[in-house]
């Protein structure tokens, strides 16, 4: 069974289709990024997926509990919330009564601190920890329940490289796991090297499949309406934006 | 001139303010931290403004001001609710409206306390506060309010404590935000009622914001920063109400307003906490 089925959905916002017929299927232990620019309809598929958002048509299927991270808190660096308070928000943070303090439940966030390598910071105030930590700690804050799915909207958009290439590690390893991953982002290349499918939106519409079969010229040229090359570098495979011709290739194979 | 005047802990009207200067710090004080964290500062203030239309009202119909501050600061708390408060921007208009509607009631109340039930003071008395004038037995009531008022924070305090990191991250993780949101403007609405009753409406948000401001930059982690704020609070209330009694021998004849006395201590404390953390 898909740990997340997608059939026939269309979305209406502020009277405008902003998702037309879209459907996909993602296996349990997918790593897939849902690719397209900004305003193709990203963070509303995921709000849809998650129940915020009502679709007009179509359905959405999970197999299990999805956790959430959403692109970046907007904390006060005051806010007297450690790291560690926040992950073990995750476990408890929906349930009502007084918040008894629990062994099992300190022992928990431990496991789930080392899990993410946050150990160093995990009693830092959230909102003074750097943009990959934070992203640490929100990974952790949405695993702790163990999710069959986990759903990430721009995770890496305010990271610099290194912090980016981390985080892509971690989320490789859970899906390893078998948390089927669902990672927006606008740019794809950081993701190349991890996803194994992706999900990509533009006008409305959507196209899955392998991320081989997707991340060819032809293919992306078609879907943004615009030129793009594919090319290799050292085994690896960039998307670039570019004119037809403007190098003497769409393609460029093996730049050593 | 007696700086210090002796029998204030067998004055009964001082024991009544230490009451309710007590419960409505306690409550403030926690209830304001999460105020302070979801950015509600301002409807915090009005409610507060809100209940005092409630207060005069009282005064006109000669009910307890409890009931007259509680009823008018929920029905704002309903008011705030209905018109939208899920955005920043939205919250504020339906702030601003309540505020200014709230006002307006009040002034035609007080204006009929003075002209049809002859009571000259009730403006200062609901909009400033007069705590040793308070009537025998309502520090009982302001107490078991605010126990009401904390157990019911404790029961919301975890998802409510997410909901004030991120709205959406609460929501994914099940939270009926709304219902939360409608809950603790009830529970706003308590302390808000409990403050104005020992500082006065207009007043009532410098319990609310001062204590839970400064615990705010101290503390480490949410709990603590209820309870230094509570704590702060308590200290700000009875400290003002130490020294208002003191006042008599400083002006003889004439006791200043506690409501003055708290406030400055409010400001004192968080101008301390923010130094403090500075260093």
């Amino acid at each position: 069974m898909p740990a997340l089925s997608v059939a026939g959905l269309s979305v209406m916002l502020g009277g405008r289709e902003v998702l037309r017929d879209v459907s996909f299927s993602l296996e349990p232990g997918a790593f897939c990024g849902l690719i397209g620019a900004n305003g193709s309809g990203k963070t509303t598929l995921l709000r849809t997926i998650l129940g915020f958002a009502a679709p007009r048509a179509g359905r959405v299927e999970l197999a299990g509990p999805a956790g959430y991270v959403p692109q970046k808190l907007q904390l006060d660096p005051d806010m007297p919330v450690r790291a560690r308070d926040f992950i073990e928000l995750g476990l408890n943070g929906h349930r009502f009564g007084f918040p008894f303090p629990s062994r099992a439940r300190r022992a928990l966030v431990a496991e789930m601190l080392a899990a993410v390598d946050a150990e160093t910071f995990a009693d830092q105030r959230i909102g003074e920890l750097s943009g990959g930590q934070q992203q640490r700690a929100l990974i952790a804050h949405a695993l702790i329940r163990q999710p069959k799915l986990l759903l990430l909207d721009e995770p890496l958009a305010n990271l610099d490289l290194r912090a980016g290439a981390e985080i892509i590690a971690l989320l490789k390893s859970v899906a390893a796991r078998g948390v089927t991953v669902l990672i927006s982002a606008h740019d794809m290349n950081p993701l190349l090297s991890a996803m194994d499918r992706i999900v990509y939106l533009a006008n409305g519409r959507a196209a899955s499949g392998p991320t081989a079969e997707v991340v060819r010229t032809e293919v992306l040229s078609a879907l943004y309406g615009y030129h793009i090359d594919v090319i290799r570098v050292h085994e690896r495979i960039l998307v670039v934006a570019g004119e037809r011709g403007a190098h003497g290739a769409e393609h460029v194979a093996a730049i050593p | 001139m007696t700086l210090l005047q002796a029998g204030f802990f067998s004055s009964v009207p001082v024991q009544n303010a230490l009451l309710i200067g007590a419960g409505a710090a306690l409550l403030s004080g926690a209830a304001g931290v999460f105020t302070v964290l979801r950015g509600q500062s301002f409807a915090g203030h009005a409610l507060a403004d809100i209940s005092s239309a409630g207060g005069a009202m009282a005064y006109l119909l000669g009910i307890s001001p409890l009931l007259g501050f509680f009823s008018l600061s929920v029905l704002g708390a309903l008011a705030l609710e209905a018109i939208g408060t899920r955005r920043a921007a939205a919250r504020d208009l339906a702030a601003g409206i309540v505020l200014g509607a709230g006002l307006g009631v009040t002034a035609l109340l007080l204006y009929l306390d003075v002209t049809v039930k002859g009571t000259a003071g009730a403006a200062v008395a609901v909009m400033f506060g007069s705590l040793f004038a308070a009537p025998p037995g309502l520090g009982i009531a302001v107490a078991l309010g605010a126990l009401a008022g904390l157990a019911g924070l404790g029961v919301i305090y975890r998802p409510l404590l997410l909901a004030s990191l991120d709205v959406e991250l609460a929501r994914a993780n099940g939270v009926n935000t709304r219902l939360l949101g409608g809950a603790y403007l009830l529970l706003l609405a308590l302390a808000v009622t409990l403050s104005a009753m020992a500082v006065g409406a207009i007043l009532s948000t410098a319990l609310l914001i001062g204590p839970a401001a400064a615990a705010l930059r101290l503390a480490r982690n949410p709990v603590a920063a209820m309870a230094l704020s509570a704590l702060l609070g308590l200290l700000c209330a009875w400290g003002g109400v130490w020294l208002a009694y003191q006042s008599y021998g400083w002006t003889p004849g004439h006791v200043w307003p506690v409501s003055f006395f708290i406030t400055a201590l409010v400001l004192v404390v968080y101008a301390a906490a923010s130094l403090a953390r500075r260093r």
